[in-house]
């Protein structure tokens, strides 16, 4: 059985959202959220069965609006936040979430008729259904008429702070705080009782000439938890979320617009950022003058970057050039020593690769070059059960699962 | 001894000639001469040795014996004897007593006179002694006023006698100039009557007083006269040894050589006493050439020209070393290795001190411009030393020389590698400044190609200004230009490769800078001077190298002894920097351009937007800005081949919009086992289109470049518009200004398929985006676009 085989998985919609269910430790789930203007939105649940080489997949309705962004609780398996388009109509309404009930066709016909209809970004906190939480195996054939729907657990007010860019989960916590970056506001959030209702704890808000816009931010595992990092324009920030004060500022990371960043797990100082001057850059944020390192690989912008979570030296790159790049980062990982490969394991295995680099030892290199997708890539994340899987999303809604090749993952454990 | 022992037990005999001597021998001298004598002479020491030995046996009853017991012998006599032989007995005895009273007797008086006739002498000498004693005493006194009168005389002689001394020595010294002035008319005699050993001694011995006082005019006159002789001296001297020593050995000369050879030690001797102050005088006056030297170096006057100055140096020192050399060569040639190997030494060590000055003088010129000055003045101090490097080849003079000449022309092929990239950041400069200053308003640009020409040109000819002035060293009449190092070394190693080759890379890098220069967003650099640079190394990779290294081997016919950079790797660096130039390049009028983009579409409100009437200006803008790069492009490229073009490009119709209608048709299904692919004719067309390479290399025509601009724009309207959500109007707008592009942008791009492609990608995105997508309708779009 050919396993290094990617599997592909097609979503009707565009989608640019995708997380694993972080608090899922044994089966490999990821969520997916779609965009849609036209219909009703979804969340897919999707399955992976490791041995069978099989996907399964749930759909719960998200009909709030499109889905810019989600991210799963690292506590409870069944919440996850997503950031969602909303269009109002005239002004929006206090009671906002009394419309989402309210089909999409309604909506659609409001803003056809409107002249000064309006786009907010909001985000809230959502409870997927029990049974569907640890991941009922339902056949893919069946799940056609009746798409169960999200139940919302709270919505995180930003009418005062303008669009959400992101919604971060405490990656240690209990599930109980989150930070949202709203336009240029940094805000943090405590989940109480049972996530039913979202007090904002405290807020940092950028200040300076123009218009200051967050477009992500991480938070760091380390340091207890107490610091995040954004992104807004070509500067990268460290914020103490105890004070909410910046701590460290990255001036001019990237040569244009940084678009995600992301937290070693292993070393706390290190942090890698992408943006759309088509490099992944590494930092030490000790010293915020110079990248400690610098990949040049993608021929677009880089969308997103990600640390594997166990195997620090293995990074993972999607781009508007519709490729996927794992990059073997070894000399700025934590275990910068590994073992002697083979050169001839992973040739034979992997040379139907077409961008495949010959494995040269300890050296920082890419391991493979993805091709499966046809439009730009905006998501790319690892599954927080198997440390050797990821999946890729490109807008056109085709999701990639891949595997770390087999030979590399034998010379990393052995 | 042992045979007077036997007869001295003997009873008659033994008894009495111990203790009586002469005439106690009397018996034994009958019996043995031999051991008489014996006895005569061990009187002296017997008494000692001789009674105990004489009667040998511990006889208590020998009269004679030590160890005579009277009462023992008594006793055996009574017992042994019958009273006749006791009686005979006791008269012997008895006679034999009044024997030895006798005996003492007389020697008693003997000894006794003697002892009074000593006593006397005794007496009489005590007498003689007390008067000696007193005369004794007398001539102690007596010498003791001797002493006073000898002190009182000299004291009072001892002023004469410093007097006299100080005459004595006005003598010798009036003596000795006596022999001075008398000397010039000595040595002349001697010279005349032949006896050159004895002017040489002379010489020898007034030279270090001539010198001494030379300052004396007198004196001075002496000397120059004595000099004036030795000379003469020196030559005659010649003359003779030239003379004894035959040019040829042959056999009769061989007996001839034999005869004359103590001459010529002698000569050679003599000349060696002359030969030292010789060298020191030599010495004296080339010093002085050297101060004179020095002060022309000195910091703060003007220095004379470099040509003077080896002129200088030349005919002062190294002529004066030529002469000094040439004479000492004459005249002590036959001093062997020792002498030759003393003026080599004098030679190296004036010498180095020459070289020193030369180079002093020389660090001087290195600043300075003019080559052929700074060659000519090599020439002849080359030139010049070369005589005494022919005089003086254990000196290694002419090496040294050669020396100063190779590292003066390193320093200055240095000098003109520095010189050509200072020209060529100059050029630069002009070239940026060209580009900032204001544009008359009629004026279409600056003149790129101009621009280009005066730069390739400029540097051309300081590549061939800097070629010219190093071939000086290499001319056929300049003296050095046959060593080996300006044959081989200097035209391969510095001309070749260190000066062109140099350069070129130099270039390269500099221009390469410019790519990697941190102000990413391209301000640093305007994108005009990447252009033009960038074309400037395609110029140096297609032709210009291969001329400037054709030229060069032509003028330095480089032998192929060293390994050379061969042309192509230096076209190919070239070729690689232009090419980085060049995707530099597109990257930043991409940006530029999509900077304006994305602007456009971020700060618009794409919800609450009018029915479009116009193209919006930015694109108008963009295409504007596409034109201009084009021009700009145009100036220095190529156009390059572009696909076959439909004649009604600019007519097409937009596929997309039968894409978006028909996706209308469909009805909104979930069902995921037959997933609508909401843009399925894209993604058909994507199957069958290659992908698209967003920042790829491009390739040096303009439509390359213009191509890669364009996509790196268009992507980023794409990525932006995705972002968005789009009200009907927004969409109309979208498609407006997508029609408008593509009406202007085909003709700039190879293959205008891409074009359309990514405009309807755009197209499709927006549809996507917008929750009411009514299209305009493809007439009113070209109305509108027509118009604007």
């Amino acid at each position: 059985m050919e396993d290094d085989a990617p599997v592909i998985y097609g979503l009707e919609f565009q989608a640019r959202a995708l997380t694993p269910q972080t608090a899922e430790t044994d089966a490999i789930r990821f969520l997916v959220g779609t965009q849609s203007l036209k219909y009703d939105n979804q969340i897919h649940i999707i399955d992976f069965d490791d041995e069978n080489n099989i996907i399964n997949k749930n759909v719960l309705l998200h009909q709030a609006g499109e889905i810019w962004h989600i991210s799963a609780s690292p506590a409870d398996r069944g919440v996850l936040a997503t950031c969602y388009n909303r269009t109002f109509c005239y002004v929006p309404s206090l009671d906002s979430f009394g419309a989402l009930g309210k089909s999409a066709a309604q909506l659609f016909i409001a803003l056809a008729t409107s002249s000064d209809s309006k786009v907010l970004t909001c985000a809230a906190v959502w409870r997927m259904p029990k049974e569907l939480e640890s991941g009922s195996h339902e056949s893919p054939d069946d799940s056609s008429s009746t798409a169960q729907t999200l139940e919302l657990l709270c919505h995180l007010d930003n009418t005062a702070h303008g669009n959400m860019a992101c919604v971060v989960w405490e990656p240690m916590g209990d599930g109980k705080k989150i930070i949202s970056l709203a336009d240029n506001h940094i805000l943090l959030w405590d989940l109480q009782e049972s996530s039913s209702q979202a007090v904002l704890a405290s807020s940092a808000s950028l200040e300076g000439k123009g218009q200051l816009k967050f477009t992500s931010g991480r938070w760091s595992p380390h340091h207890n938890c107490t610091q995040v990092a954004t992104a807004n324009d070509t500067t990268l920030r460290g914020w103490d979320t105890r004070s909410m004060s910046q701590i460290y500022c990255i001036e001019n990371a990237h040569g244009q617009l940084v678009r995600d960043l992301d937290f070693n797990p292993n070393k706390q100082y290190y942090l890698a950022s992408c943006g759309d001057d088509c490099k992944v850059k590494f930092w030490d944020t000790r010293n915020v003058t110079e990248p400690v390192k610098t990949l040049e690989e993608h021929s677009h912008w880089v969308w997103n970057v990600r640390y594997n979570h166990s195997h620090d030296q293995l990074v993972l790159t999607g781009s508007s050039d519709s490729r996927v790049i794992l990059s073997n980062m070894v000399s700025i990982s934590s275990e910068p020593f590994g073992h002697l490969v083979d050169d001839d394991d992973i040739s034979d295995q992997e040379d139907h690769r077409s961008e495949e680099k010959s494995k040269e030892p300890l050296q920082d290199n890419v391991i493979a070059t993805y091709e499966e997708h046809e439009d730009s890539v905006y998501a790319v994340d690892w599954s927080s059960a198997d440390p050797w899987l990821f999946a890729s999303l490109s807008y056109d809604g085709r999701l990639v699962i891949n595997r770390v090749p087999r030979a590399l993952k034998y010379h990393i454990l052995l | 001894m042992a045979a007077a022992a036997a007869a001295g037990p003997s009873p008659g005999s033994g008894p009495g000639d111990s203790p009586e001597g002469p005439e106690g021998e009397a018996p034994e001298r009958r019996r043995k001469a031999h051991g008489m004598l014996k006895l005569y002479y061990g009187l002296s020491e017997g008494e000692a040795a001789g009674r105990p030995a004489g009667p040998d046996p511990l006889d208590p009853t020998d009269l004679n014996g030590a160890h005579f017991d009277p009462e023992v012998y008594l006793d055996k006599l009574r017992r042994e004897c019958p009273l006749a032989q006791l009686m005979d007995s006791e008269t012997d005895m008895v006679r034999q007593i009044r024997a030895l009273d006798s005996d003492m007797q007389t020697l008693v008086y003997e000894n006794y006179n003697k002892f009074i006739s000593a006593t006397d002498t005794i007496r009489k000498m005590k007498n003689d002694f007390r008067k000696m004693e007193d005369e004794m005493d007398r001539l102690a006194t007596n010498m003791a006023v001797i002493t006073d009168f000898s002190a009182r005389i000299s004291a009072t002689l001892q002023d004469r006698h410093e007097r006299i001394t100080k005459l004595a020595g006005v003598h010798a010294l009036l003596r000795k100039l006596q022999f001075l002035f008398e000397l010039p008319s000595r040595l002349t005699k001697c010279v005349e009557l032949g006896a050159y050993g004895q002017a040489v001694r002379y010489q020898g011995r007034a030279q270090a007083v001539l010198q001494q006082y030379q300052h004396l005019p007198s004196f001075r006159a002496i000397q120059d006269d004595c000099q004036v002789i030795t000379a003469r001296l020196a030559q005659q001297l010649r003359q003779r040894f030239r003379c004894a020593l035959p040019p040829a050995p042959s056999p009769i000369c061989a007996r001839l050589l034999a005869v004359a050879l103590p001459c010529v030690c002698f000569c050679v001797e003599l000349l060696l006493a002359l030969g030292e102050p010789f060298l020191a005088h030599a010495r004296g006056r080339l010093e002085k050439e050297l101060r004179s030297l020095e002060a022309e170096l000195g910091p703060s006057p003007p220095a004379p020209d470099v040509l003077e100055f080896t002129d200088h140096g030349g005919s002062g020192f190294v002529g004066g070393l030529c002469q000094v050399a040439a004479a000492y060569q004459e005249l002590f040639a036959a001093q062997g290795p020792a002498g030759a190997e003393k003026l080599a030494a004098f030679a190296r060590e004036l010498g180095s001190r020459y070289f020193a000055l030369v180079e002093r003088r020389l660090a001087q010129e290195q600043g300075g411009g003019d080559n052929s000055l700074l060659v000519r003045a090599l020439d002849r101090f080359h030139r010049r030393l070369r005589a005494p490097g022919a005089l003086l080849a254990a000196a290694g003079l002419a090496d040294a020389a050669t020396e100063i000449v190779e590292r003066v022309a390193r320093e200055r092929l240095g000098h003109h590698l520095q010189g050509l990239r200072a020209a060529f950041l100059g050029c630069l400069t002009d070239v940026r400044q060209a580009l900032a200053a204001p544009r008359v308003a009629g004026k279409e640009g600056p003149g790129l190609a101009e621009l280009l020409a005066n730069v390739a040109s400029s540097i051309l000819s300081h590549i061939k200004a800097s070629l010219a002035a190093v071939h000086l060293f290499t001319a056929k009449e300049v003296s050095f230009s046959n060593k080996p190092y300006f044959r081989g070394e200097f035209c391969s190693q510095g001309v070749r490769e260190g000066l062109i080759v140099g350069f070129i890379h130099s270039m390269c890098q500099t221009a390469q800078s410019f790519c990697d220069s941190p102000g990413e967003k391209g301000g640093a650099t305007p994108p005009a001077l990447l252009l033009l640079l960038s074309r400037l190394c395609l110029d140096y990779e297609t032709a210009t190298i291969s001329y400037i290294l054709t030229l060069t081997d032509e003028q330095f016919l480089v032998q192929d002894q060293f390994p050379v950079t061969p042309v192509s790797t230096l076209c190919a660096e070239a070729r690689e920097t232009a090419r980085r130039l060049l995707t530099h390049y597109v990257k930043v009028q991409g940006l530029v351009i999509s900077q304006m983009l994305r602007k456009s579409v971020e700060t618009r409100d794409w919800l609450s937007t009018l029915e479009p009437r116009n193209v919006r200006a930015v694109m108008k803008r963009v295409v504007e800005d596409t034109t201009a790069i084009d021009v700009q492009v145009g100036l220095l490229y190529e156009e390059g081949v572009r696909k076959a073009q439909s004649s009604d490009s600019s007519k097409r119709t937009f596929s997309v919009y039968s894409s978006s209608r028909q996706q209308g048709r469909y009805a909104p299904s979930y069902t995921p086992s037959a997933p609508m692919d909401t843009n399925l004719l894209s993604n058909i067309q994507k199957l069958f289109s290659e992908r698209i390479d967003v920042f790829s290399p491009v390739e040096f025509n303009k439509v390359s470049v213009l191509t890669g601009i364009i996509k790196i724009s268009l992507k980023t309207l794409l990525e932006c518009v995705r972002l968005r959500t789009f009200g009907r109007f927004g969409l109309q707008q979208v498609q407006v200004d997508c029609h408008f592009l593509q009406l202007y942008l085909w003709r700039f791009v190879a293959d205008e398929e891409l074009v359309h492609l990514l405009l309807d990608e755009v197209v499709a995105s927006a549809a996507l985006r917008c929750p009411d997508p009514v299209p305009m309708e493809p007439s009113v779009v070209e109305v509108i676009c027509e118009r604007g």
